[in-house]
């Protein structure tokens, strides 16, 4: 039989649950949730995890990670999580949040949660648009792109720019950790998760917030090829919204 | 037994709150309930729990939602606008099956209103107050003890039920000092809420707690589940009659304008009038059985409050199969005093 020399080098995170997702191909949603479930494995934190899911495409994150979750209203899963991890500070509480839910009805809830310093995970995924319900513009949808609520494409006079979440967030003083990753090549993967480790140690090593944002596709409502809407991040958004670590105080102690 | 301490109503809330084992209040600064987060901001603390000033009343209301899903007694308090901005969490947890516990001390309205007293969130507070078909505990205390005792009590309801409840004050109340015995009740200890709460899968599958259901028949199962918890929740009914057994009318009226009415009718029944009161304590569940028992007997009713008819509803219904209710009301952004509940109840009296 097979199993006589051969060495699993490779399998599911126990985190991940053995489940279709129902995201669209070349979604990378799919990416970003293995991502977080190999961290849960890594640094053992699936069974004390509490998720805060958000409103958005990943709504159903609950069915693809293993761990205790609750649903928050659109935008207000950092307030949300401030309550959970201030009830339970023995908890690893984060939150998984898409760019409208974050970025638009959410603002205050992250700014606030992050200027106060709660030690709470963020993971933004930022596909410029509202997908779930059916390609909207977001605040992080650029200029001359094409939406569903811009469809002559976003102009700077009547909707203004593009808001570059992770600069905002790296100005405040409760953020340990702040950095921009992206998921459309296997280096910036790598990078990526190396961010969201340093981001769930602000809270394991009791630091601040952490705060990681994912650059994403989202063909179907881009209407693009899966492979285009791949391309068209590193040659559209990452000139943008520019990959890296915008604050990191995890060497010097933390933020507060 | 303790000694007395001399508090306003909303300190009352604050310290029956933490007597019951509040561990994390989340709250913001409104007129005229200031005192409760002020107070909690270091008493909470001092009893090793947490205190949160939101950047908003709708942040406070969702950092609620997210302590209660960890089956951790939490509490906020606000007033009526800001009231309004908490109904999206509110219908969340309801729908969720969220623990909660919510102090309104209710002002003028609508908008920005006044800072002083009113009744005009009584439909608000019984009717669910957000969207969907979903009900609240509403409690109306009409005294410093009362907002002590019902605080402890909302608790416990709380997490009986994984709703959250209301306690229905206003500017009267929070603002008012009184003599309270601050009694310390019997709390529960850490296994309350383990069988459903978010600690961790640890040992255990992993647990949801939403109010999103899609799958075909599965909302409906859920408002199902809503619905016969409510109806359980009848049996949690509480009212004051005074005066009423030989009374031909009724004065129905709640919380701090139940008070005032009291001492009116005191008075009447002084110089001879038969006149009583009916004080509904639990707005949701509505005390409707004793209603209709004194409907049958013939009496009539009137009833009175700080808004332009809200509670009169709920009587009217009641009572719908065999009576009648008149109303007056105290107009929000005047103060009641009993003088002038005199002329309507005696008017109402003589009959029409």
């Amino acid at each position: 039989m097979s199993n006589m020399n051969e060495k699993l080098v490779f399998d599911r995170p126990e985190s991940v649950i053995d489940r279709p997702t129902h995201y669209c191909p070349g979604c990378h949603h799919g990416v970003a949730h293995r991502l977080v479930g190999e961290l849960l494995d890594e640094m053992q934190l699936r069974e004390k995890a509490l998720l805060i899911g958000s409103i958005g495409c990943s709504v159903f994150l609950y069915n693809y990670l293993n761990v205790d979750a609750v649903e928050a209203p659109h935008g207000r899963a950092p307030a949300v999580a401030t309550g959970a991890k201030r009830a339970r500070s023995d908890k690893f509480v984060f939150t998984y949040q898409g760019d409208g839910d974050l970025a638009s009805i959410g603002m205050a809830e992250i700014i606030h949660a992050a200027n106060r310093g709660e030690r709470i995970a963020v993971v933004f995924v930022n596909n410029t648009v509202y997908g779930m319900t059916g390609g909207q513009m977001a605040p992080t949808t650029l200029v001359g792109q094409k939406t569903t609520t811009c469809p002559g494409g976003r102009c700077r006079e009547r909707e203004g720019m593009p808001i570059k979440m992770t600069e905002i967030i790296s100005q405040l003083g409760g953020v340990a950790f702040a950095a921009r990753g992206s998921l459309d090549s296997v280096k910036n993967i790598r990078t990526a998760k190396k961010y969201l480790r340093k981001a769930f140690e602000c809270q394991t090593n009791n630091l601040g917030f952490g705060f990681v944002e994912l650059l994403s596709a989202c063909p179907t409502n881009w209407k693009m090829t899966p492979v285009k809407a791949n391309e068209r991040i590193g040659e559209e958004m990452i000139p943008y919204f520019p990959l890296g670590v915008y604050k990191d105080l995890t060497e010097e102690g933390g933020a507060c | 037994m303790a000694d007395k301490i001399f508090i306003k109503g909303n300190e009352a809330v604050a310290r029956g709150a933490l007597a019951a084992g509040c561990k994390c209040f989340f709250g913001y600064p409104i007129t005229p309930q200031n005192d409760i987060p002020e107070f909690m901001s270091q008493a909470i603390v001092d009893a090793g729990g947490e205190f949160v000033q939101a950047e908003s009343e709708v942040a406070a209301a969702n950092m609620l939602l997210g302590a209660g899903a960890t089956g951790v007694r939490s509490m906020t308090s606000s007033s009526s606008p800001g009231i309004s901005l908490k109904q999206e969490a509110i219908s969340y947890m309801a729908g969720s099956g969220i623990p909660a516990v919510v102090v309104n001390m209710n002002r003028g309205g609508p908008g920005l209103g006044d800072i002083g007293p009113a009744q005009g969130d009584y439909y608000q507070s019984t009717r669910g107050g957000g969207h969907g078909d979903y009900r609240l505990l509403v409690y109306a205390p009409a005294t410093g003890q009362e907002a002590y005792d019902l605080t402890v009590k909302a608790f416990d309801m709380a997490f009986k039920y994984r709703n959250p409840v209301l306690i229905l004050g206003d500017a009267i109340l929070g603002q008012m000092k009184e003599p309270i015995d601050p009694w310390q009740p019997e709390i529960p200890g850490d296994e309350e809420g383990a069988d459903w709460r978010l600690d961790g899968a640890l040992n255990r599958e992993k647990r949801l707690i939403k109010s999103l259901f899609l799958e075909e028949g599965a909302l409906a199962g859920q408002n199902q589940y809503l619905q016969a918890k409510y109806e359980s929740m009848q049996g949690e009914i509480e009212y004051e009659t005074f005066e009423t057994e030989d009374a031909e009318l009724i004065v129905c009226a709640y919380g701090s304008i139940g008070r005032i009415a009291k001492t009116a009718v005191r008075k009447l029944r002084k110089a001879g009038h038969k006149v009583g009161l009916f004080r509904p304590i639990t707005l949701y569940p509505f005390p409707a059985a004793p209603l209709l028992e004194m409907a049958k007997a013939g009496k009539r009713f009137l009833t009175v409050e700080h808004n332009l008819g809200q509670m009169v509803d709920d009587v009217r219904l009641s009572i719908r199969t065999v009576a009648d209710s008149e109303f007056f009301a105290i107009y929000p952004g005047n103060l009641p005093t009993p003088d002038e509940f005199e002329e309507p109840i005696l008017k109402c009296l003589e009959g029409k």
